[in-house]
């Protein structure tokens, strides 16, 4: 547990954004801060090298860059807000699994949805001729 | 949270003591961390609204005639490194350093407030060039979702500034040391909308 806080600690649970650490000090938890600043970069570079560049098929370009997008967050959850699959973490993972639920269906059941009107109505310039 | 055995308190049946009820740092860290979740809920509202609209330029311009990625690339690197010193500035409290928090905290607040001024300089030069949010669907889509992210920056760094000025005067109280813990997840919070809003906004916006 990190040092410094004057409570007692429930040992089986972390809250979120606190970091579980069993020996290593402080070098310790600033190489992981390290580590995900890394990836970040990383995948950030990749994200925008890929959308400057003819090198990715055109029409899979959004599928790639969300793809990177999300293994993004997947690296600041672990590394800078430290959500882990530990045990100690179960209760900050399944609120975050509700909220992604969430997220997910308001996304998507919205682009959905937009995309299915937009295909099914009359083309506009005919909606006003039969409005004459 | 602490699973409570609300009956059998003396035999353990879930398999440990009675320890009460969870600690403050946990309780109000998971309580924050729900309020952030549902702040991720209605970004999403936003960022489908936006995607719905990309294509509603109405004549006007569109986000690849618009949208300057080298400016954006910047504001990403900003962010980053702000989220980096944050992690640095919540070593700090745990540690009780208050001159590394200080700066740590003073670091992470000019690289917010860098970001701030980019963008600021955009929608300035945006509103300028006639591509304000009241000029398509698109655009005010654009402004609400990006605009949105901003000002929860500037509160964010209201929110430093805060911290710091309470470090000064309270040093790391139990209490602050609970809003510590708050700030951090508030802003690598908004690093992580940010993702959404650079892939999603500009990327994608500028490749259509």
């Amino acid at each position: 547990m990190t040092q410094g806080h004057d409570e007692v600690f429930d040992d089986t649970d972390v809250a979120p954004g606190d970091e579980h650490v069993e020996g290593g000090g402080v070098g310790f938890r600033v190489l992981g801060y390290l580590t995900g600043l890394g990836l970040a970069v990383l995948l950030t570079a990749t994200s925008f090298f890929v959308a400057g560049t003819d090198l990715v098929w055109e029409p899979s370009l959004p599928v790639a860059l969300v793809v990177l997008a999300i293994a993004q967050m997947g690296v600041h959850l672990v590394f800078f807000l430290h959500i882990t699959t530990g045990a100690d973490n179960t209760n900050n993972v399944l609120a975050l699994a509700f909220g992604v639920l969430i997220v997910m269906l308001v996304m998507g059941g919205s682009l959905w949805i937009m995309a299915n009107l937009n295909h099914n109505m009359m083309p506009m310039d005919q909606i006003m001729q039969m409005q004459r | 949270m602490s699973t409570i055995a609300l009956t059998d308190t003396h035999h353990g049946s879930a398999g440990r003591d009675w320890s009460g009820p969870a600690p403050k740092r946990i309780v109000t860290g998971y309580g924050f961390w729900i309020f952030i979740l549902s702040d991720m809920i209605m970004f999403s509202s936003f960022f489908a609204t936006y995607a719905v609209l990309l294509g509603q330029t109405a004549g006007g311009p569109s986000g690849r005639e618009l949208f300057d990625l080298k400016n954006v690339a910047i504001e990403t690197g900003f962010l980053l490194a702000s989220s980096f010193t944050c992690g640095l500035a919540s070593i700090a409290a745990d540690t009780r350093s208050t001159i590394w928090f200080q700066s740590a905290m003073a670091v992470t607040c000019a690289l917010g407030l860098g970001f701030l001024a980019i963008e600021g300089n955009e929608f300035a030069s945006l509103v300028a060039r006639g591509a304000g949010p009241t000029r398509s669907a698109f655009l005010s889509a654009f402004f609400t979702l990006v605009g949105c992210h901003g000002l929860h920056v500037s509160a964010g760094i209201l929110w430093l500034l805060t911290m710091m000025a309470q470090v000064f005067t309270k040093g790391f109280r139990p209490d602050i040391q609970r809003r510590i813990l708050c700030f951090a997840l508030f802003w690598h919070a908004l690093d992580i909308i940010w993702i959404a809003v650079f892939t999603v906004v500009y990327l994608i916006g500028s490749a259509k």
